[in-house]
Parts: structure tokens; C-alpha cells; sequence
């Protein structure tokens, strides 16, 4: 392994500042599933094939990497040394960019990154504000190495934390370490992970598992695919540890098939590292067995929830079950099980290369480390990012994420997922950790971040995640399978403008019941989006009760769709679109008109409209 | 007599892939999505065969079978749509998209595919590409960034790519190899897991 290190470090350097090979330039292309799906495959092809038509083979090495983050402007193309950050680059900018900057060292100015479209462009990601402001611990190797080759892993110190504990040290020295550290689980529930380490570790029995829950299921979040993509192997040594330090041979990670990508890294992963003994029967010589296999989820959120993931692991329904017992008692085939997900599994090697006090050191005085953030929806920079505990949500939306687009306000942020709540302006300054979102009445959840402006209606929200939940329902409990659906019947009514202002209390008593008496985590937490926007939008609530309208201009049966005459230019467009004539033109040359009698409110008309004269109010 | 032989195709890669996962009952999820690849979608009588080569009930298989989202129980299209609708894409429009491509493919009530077999239109999890939003796939490709205006578009674009496909059938007068081979699917020479 130091041989591996030692020859594949100079590759490392030299993108992380240092000078590595004089002379050799190194391009990474972004690979994870944003900038694959802006074709950053395309790139890979042409960038190999330009540069060897310009002969430039031998000198500079094009590799794929994981995400960068920076999700909005993919795909993205790095070049070392220099660290310089190419953005939006397309297939013919290639030629350009080989010629000019690999072959002639001249920066190409126009593909670099701006802060906006009059600023000066900024040449190398580390001058980059998005990239100064986070602190990435979980994230190290992303958009640093080359996922499918485990070389580079070992180069940039992978799997040198298991070389360390086991032959160094003892497991219960390792889980102190783990316990001393604060780390808390990433998946959303913030467990201490040393005091799961250490249940199932004391558990009695021989055979036990060690399980990695990689189905992200939550809508809006990306991080753990990220993580799988950009750097496989430091979750499949964080396993190996696990499964050292409670006396498991045998490790499976359960991911989501909708995760292709992700998927193939870790089977490239697992078969790189059996290849070099660092899984296997007799690993790094030790004498210890351990191995890991994957298991592929088939579309539904509730196996996400660790009873229910269990079960789905072994070919069944994904059915949760009452706990206790706990899996680190009884979980996969009624074995001690020690279940924890990919962001918390990703620390562990650093946890311990760096030691528990360099970790706890960074964070809040509960919440410990850092947390990795996808943020999404109406926000500037959406991507992946990773900041210390205790940031407020301000800094990550306004400063990191760089606010609302299109000059429009901002109304709440939107945490945990259909688990969570919406946090409105006036708690921006909410430290995150886990107990400060918990008290605002949100919750860390797995990371997803998404930003709502006015344009959202926070009761359509509200409809939204309730929607998805009672979907996702297993159905095994009455409060989760029938109390989710009377309340989004109720929420369906008033976005309808029928709702009863007692439907409001009826709302939150339901809600109370639900979180009361479900089985399992899904249920317990889905009345969280309705309570949330209650407590903090109840005026919009009214509103549409009320006054029968939708502030935000969302709700379909609130709204009037008009004509603006100054902005028709009478192609008829809109009239041959409406599905029930009730788009009509008088005579040649006039505005059209709405029949809202007619009117089904389908928005077909908007979407044909070349001159965008068709609004809703 | 081609069917018949097409169908026998199937049901001998459905062999091997029961035969890679040894019979494992732990690994049903997994035959099932294999299988899905290769039948298009998983009628009763892949679950029942299924069952029975395993070892196991009908009624677990169909209980998984509709358990998942990701199983269909009915033929799809030619070109699967599937339109995420997951958080961020749906504060970005997402549920106008969905309803678009319903109106213009007259799809109504629970029918999610066109009568003529070219387009099945769902909405689906998030799959996490939310720096796009809205985002949808058609089959494996990845369409993000999208407005309304965009939905005509991609109808257009894949009619196309039917007619451009049924036209060169014709020509080469290969069309019987070119619908084993899609029919059998791709992934039949992964490595298990």
C-alpha cells in the first residue's frame, strides 16, 4: 500500500496545489449524475481524442472524478496545475480549450467561472467564494480522484485508517475513539454512532452484519449518491472498520436503483479492493475476513427506515417493524446488526487518521463535524456543499448558495425532506444542528436543502410532501395509512377553496395523533410539513380558506387565467391549445380572449403563448 | 412462429439470470429487476414462473411485485417519460410538465401509455439531479432544465427517432434481429453483484 501511495502521490499533489511531475497536466471532467446528464460524457470522448490528435498524449491525462458540487454549472472541467474551474463547458469548446490552454498554456478566459455576468471571471476554484466558505471532510475526495481506480484512493490516504486499526489497534479502543469524537448519524435521526458501535459490538452472538443504508429517498437530496459516486471507497473501508471493531464478516450496502452511477462505482469498488486483498478473506494479512456485497432497493422511500430496510435487503416487502428490539440486537437475519448511513460511514477513516478532538473541534457543543448539504430548488447555486455544524441557514442560503434568482423573495427554506419543516425568514439565523432545527419544529434530516420564494404557495407544499408520504405509506399502520390520507383530503379541500376554518384544528389534532401512534419513522413524521407551514404560513391557510385565494398564484382552482391585451398579438396559438374552446379571438387583428366559464384551468394556453400575454390572479 | 421464438429467447435469459443468483431467495428484488429488463415489464406469468423456479409462493413474488415502485405489472411504451417529481423539481414546474405530456398524448384517467404502444408517461422519485430541475428521463437519457414549451419538443424528437428507426428496419431488412436484440435488453452480461 505505501508503495501504491508513494507512486500515485505526485497525481495527488498536483491537483491539490502542490507541483507533482513537472511538466504533466491533469484534466478531471465531473462524472457524477448532474454533469453526466449535461453529457460530460461527451466531453471525456473528446477531450482523449483532441488530445491526442494534437499529440499532447504523453504530457497531460484526462481522468473522471466525482462531483465537484457545483451542480448548476456542469458540466465541469478542471485543469491541473492551477487549479482552474471551467464551467457550462460544451463539446465545442474542447478543440479550444486543448489547443489554447493544454498546449499553449493560455487560460481560456470566457469558460471561466463568474461570480455574475460583469464580474471578472475567477480563475482557480480555490478563489471561488462557493468553494471558500465550506469545509469538506466527507466530501475530501470528491472531485479530487478518480472514483474507479482504487490507486488513486490509496494515493490520496484510503484505506490507511483500516491499516491502522488493525494493526494497531483494538476494537474497543477504535469505538471510543468513534464515541469520543461526537459523531452523530447523518441519516437524519442523530444517533451517537459510537453507542450503536458499542450495542452491537456487546451484543451476543457470532455471525453479524454490518449494513450501509444507501437509500437516499428523500426528494432534493443528493449528498450520499454523491458521496458513492465521487468516492466509493471510503465507505467501503469505513465498513470494513465497523465490521472489525463488533466481530462481522460480512457487510452489505443497500442502494437505490435509482442511483445507476452510484451502483457501478461500488461494484467497480468492491472488486478493486477484493483484487488487493483490502477485502476478502485475509485482509492486509491479518487474518481478517470481511466482504461486501450490494443490495439494490426498487423504488420505495419507506426502506429507508432501518427495520423496513432490513427486511427489503433480504428480497421482501419493505415493511418496518416495531423496535425494540433494535437492529443492533436483532437485524438482518435476526443478527446483530450494526446499520448506519453513507455520510456517517464516510467520516469514520478521517475520525481516525486525525483523531476524535480534531473532529469534535469542529461544530456545536452537541452536533458535532460537519454536515453535507444539497441544496436545491429556488436558489442560485444549487449544488452540493459541506460546512461545519452550527452555520446558520443564512450563510448556506445567502452566502453560500448565493439567494433567491430572478430578484424574487425569499419565503422559507425547507429541511428533512417529507419528514421535515419549513423554516420561514424570520428563523434564518437558526444555527443547524440537529437540536436547534428540532425546536423550530424541522429537523436535520439526511441534508437536502430546498429554497422556496413567493411564487410558492406554502399549503401546495404542504400538499406536496403529504402527497408523496401517504404514497410511500406501507400501509401496515391505521394513523400512517388512513390518518395521512384524511389530512391531505383535508389540505385537497382547501387548496380547492372548500376548506372549513376548522379544518385548521382538525389539521393539527390529526397530526398530533399521527406522530403519536405510528409504527415506524415514516409515520411519526409525516404531519411534520402541514404542522410546520401552520405554524409558521397560517396566513396563507386562511387566505385560501377565507378569501378564497392563493397569495403565491399556485393553486389552480383559486386562479382566473386573462388575456393581456397589450401583449396578444392575435396568433391564435392559445385558441388551437385550449382543450375546450374557451380561449376565443373576436375578429382579425383583436385580442383574444378567456371564457372562465369554459375555463378548466389547465394552463395549456400559457405554455403555447410565444409572447407570454396569457397570467393567472 | 416469431413471437414464440422471441418469447423462448426470454424465457431462457430469465433462466440464467435465476441460475446467476443461484435460486437465492435474498436476491428476488434483484431477479425481478432483471427480469423486468428483459420481459419490458412483469406480467403474471413471469411471477408465477419466477415463484416456481425459486421455490417460493406466487403470492410473496406478486407481494413484492407491488410492493416497488419501480416494478410495472403492465406493458410500457416504446419510450418510457418519466418526470421527477421530486421537491425541487416541483417548485420548478414539474407537475405542469406532467399534465402537459398527458393532455397532448391523451392520456387520461389511470392509463399511463398511448394506445399505440410508443410512450409511457409517469412521474417518479427524485433521482437526485436537482441542479437540473425539472428534470425527466426518457428511457436512459437525462432531459433537464426544462419549460413547458419543451414538451412538444421532445414528443417531436422521439417520433423521429421511431420513424427514423422503422425506416431503417425496412431498409436493412434486418428487423427480426434488431427486436430480439432490444427485447432482450442490455444487461444480461453484468456481473452479479
Amino acid at each position: 500500500m505505501e508503495q501504491i501511495r508513494n507512486s500515485r502521490r505526485p497525481d495527488i499533489e498536483l491537483r491539490t496545489g502542490g507541483t507533482g511531475r513537472p511538466g504533466r497536466k491533469h484534466v478531471l471532467v465531473c462524472t457524477g449524475t448532474g454533469c453526466t446528464s449535461s453529457a460530460s460524457n461527451v466531453l471525456l470522448e473528446e477531450l482523449n481524442r483532441e488530445i491526442s490528435a494534437a499529440g499532447l498524449g504523453k504530457k497531460i491525462s484526462v481522468f473522471k472524478t466525482g462531483c465537484f458540487g457545483f451542480c448548476k454549472l456542469g458540466p465541469i472541467v478542471m485543469v491541473h496545475p492551477g487549479d482552474y474551474f471551467y464551467c457550462l463547458v460544451e463539446k465545442k469548446d474542447i478543440r479550444e480549450l486543448v489547443r489554447e490552454h493544454l498546449k499553449n498554456d493560455r487560460v481560456v478566459e470566457r469558460l471561466l467561472y463568474r461570480d455574475n455576468v460583469d464580474s471578472a471571471p475567477v480563475r482557480r476554484r480555490s478563489e471561488i467564494h462557493f468553494f471558500q466558505a465550506q469545509n469538506r471532510v466527507a466530501l475530501r475526495n470528491c472531485g479530487l480522484i478518480n472514483p474507479e481506480d482504487i490507486h488513486e484512493s490509496i494515493a490520496a490516504d484510503g484505506y490507511f485508517a483500516l491499516a491502522d486499526v488493525l494493526l494497531n489497534r483494538k476494537p474497543g479502543a477504535v469505538i471510543d475513539l468513534v464515541l469520543h469524537s461526537g459523531l452523530r448519524g447523518r441519516g437524519g435521526g442523530g444517533f451517537p454512532v459510537g453507542k450503536k458501535w458499542a450495542a452491537a459490538a456487546e451484543a451476543p452472538g457470532d455471525e453479524k452484519y454490518v449494513v450501509c443504508n444507501a437509500d437516499e429517498g428523500d426528494p432534493g437530496a443528493f449528498m450520499d449518491r454523491s458521496i458513492l459516486e465521487g468516492d466509493p471507497h471510503s465507505v467501503l473501508e469505513a465498513m470494513t472498520i465497523a465490521g472489525w471493531c463488533i466481530g462481522a464478516r460480512q457487510g452489505y450496502i443497500y442502494v437505490r436503483a435509482e442511483y445507476p452511477i452510484a451502483v457501478e462505482r461500488l461494484e467497480i469498488a468492491v472488486k478493486e479492493a477484493r483484487k488487493l486483498g483490502l477485502l476478502g478473506d485475509n485482509i492486509l494479512g491479518t487474518g481478517f475476513r470481511f466482504d461486501i456485497d450490494l443490495r439494490l432497493g426498487a423504488g420505495a422511500f419507506v426502506c429507508g427506515e432501518e427495520t423496513a430496510l432490513l427486511r427489503s435487503a433480504v428480497g421482501l416487502r419493505g415493511e418496518p417493524r416495531p423496535r425494540p428490539p433494535y437492529p443492533a440486537r436483532c437485524g438482518l437475519y435476526e443478527k446483530p446488526t450494526l446499520l448506519n448511513n453513507v455520510e456517517t460511514f464516510a467520516n469514520i477513516p478521517v475520525i481516525i487518521r486525525y483523531g476524535p478532538r480534531w473532529f469534535a473541534a469542529m461544530g456545536t457543543e452537541s452536533s458535532k463535524g460537519t454536515k453535507v448539504f444539497s441544496l436545491a430548488g429556488k436558489i442560485n447555486n444549487t449544488g452540493l456543499i459541506e460546512v461545519p455544524m452550527g452555520t446558520t441557514l443564512r450563510t448556506v442560503v445567502f452566502d453560500i448558495g448565493g439567494g433567491v434568482p430572478h430578484g424574487r423573495e425569499f419565503k422559507a427554506v425547507q429541511t428533512g425532506g417529507p419528514s421535515g419543516g419549513c423554516l420561514p425568514a424570520e428563523h434564518l439565523d437558526t444555527p443547524i444542528d440537529y437540536e436547534s432545527l428540532k425546536e423550530k419544529g424541522s429537523m436535520m434530516g439526511s441534508g437536502g436543502l430546498i429554497v422556496m420564494d413567493e411564487t410558492d404557495c406554502m399549503v401546495d407544499i404542504a400538499k406536496f410532501y403529504l402527497e408523496f408520504s401517504q404514497d410511500e405509506s406501507c400501509g401496515q399502520c391505521t394513523p400512517c395509512r388512513v390518518g395521512t390520507k384524511r389530512m391531505l383530503e383535508i389540505l385537497e379541500r382547501i387548496t380547492e377553496g372548500k376548506g372549513k376554518m376548522e379544518d385548521l384544528d382538525t389539521l393539527e389534532e390529526l397530526g398530533a395523533e399521527i406522530k403519536d401512534a405510528s409504527l415506524c419513522g415514516l409515520g411519526v413524521a409525516a404531519p411534520n410539513p402541514v404542522l410546520s407551514t401552520l405554524r409558521y404560513f397560517r396566513d396563507e391557510y386562511v387566505a385560501h380558506i377565507r378569501d378564497k385565494k392563493c397569495p403565491a398564484g399556485v393553486c389552480r382552482a383559486l386562479l382566473d387565467y386573462a388575456v393581456d391585451e397589450e401583449k396578444c398579438v392575435s396568433c391564435g396559438l392559445c385558441a388551437k391549445a385550449c382543450p375546450v374552446g374557451a380561449v376565443r379571438g373576436a375578429e382579425k387583428g383583436r385580442p383574444y380572449f378567456i371564457d372562465r366559464q369554459l375555463c378548466l384551468k389547465c394552463g395549456a394556453c400559457i405554455a403555447r403563448c410565444p409572447k407570454e400575454a396569457i397570467f393567472t390572479g | 412462429m416469431r413471437e414464440h421464438e422471441e418469447l423462448d429467447a426470454k424465457y431462457a435469459a430469465l433462466d440464467r439470470i435465476i441460475h446467476r443468483h443461484d435460486c437465492d431467495r435474498d436476491q428476488l428484488i434483484r431477479v425481478l429487476q432483471e427480469a423486468q429488463e428483459v420481459f419490458g415489464y412483469l406480467p403474471e406469468e413471469v411471477q408465477t414462473y419466477i415463484a416456481g423456479k425459486m421455490n417460493l409462493p406466487v403470492s410473496e413474488v406478486n407481494g413484492v411485485v407491488t410492493f416497488y415502485a419501480l416494478f410495472a405489472t403492465e406493458p410500457q411504451g416504446r419510450f418510457s417519460i418519466n418526470v421527477c417529481t421530486g421537491t425541487a423539481c416541483y417548485v420548478q414546474g414539474a407537475q405542469h410538465l406532467l399534465e402537459d405530456f398527458k393532455r397532448d398524448l391523451n392520456l387520461t384517467g389511470n392509463s399511463n401509455t398511448t394506445a399505440d404502444g410508443l410512450f409511457t408517461v409517469k412521474s417518479t422519485r427524485c433521482i437526485g439531479a436537482c441542479g437540473l430541475a425539472p428534470v425527466l428521463t426518457v428511457n436512459d437519457e437525462v432531459h433537464g432544465k426544462l419549460t413547458r414549451k419543451d414538451v412538444p419538443k421532445i414528443l417531436r424528437a422521439y417520433k423521429r427517432a421511431r420513424d427514423a428507426e422503422y425506416a431503417a428496419a425496412k431498409k436493412t431488412e434486418v428487423n427480426e434481429a434488431d427486436q430480439v436484440s432490444r427485447g432482450i435488453g442490455t444487461n444480461q452480461e453484468q456481473p452479479p453483484a
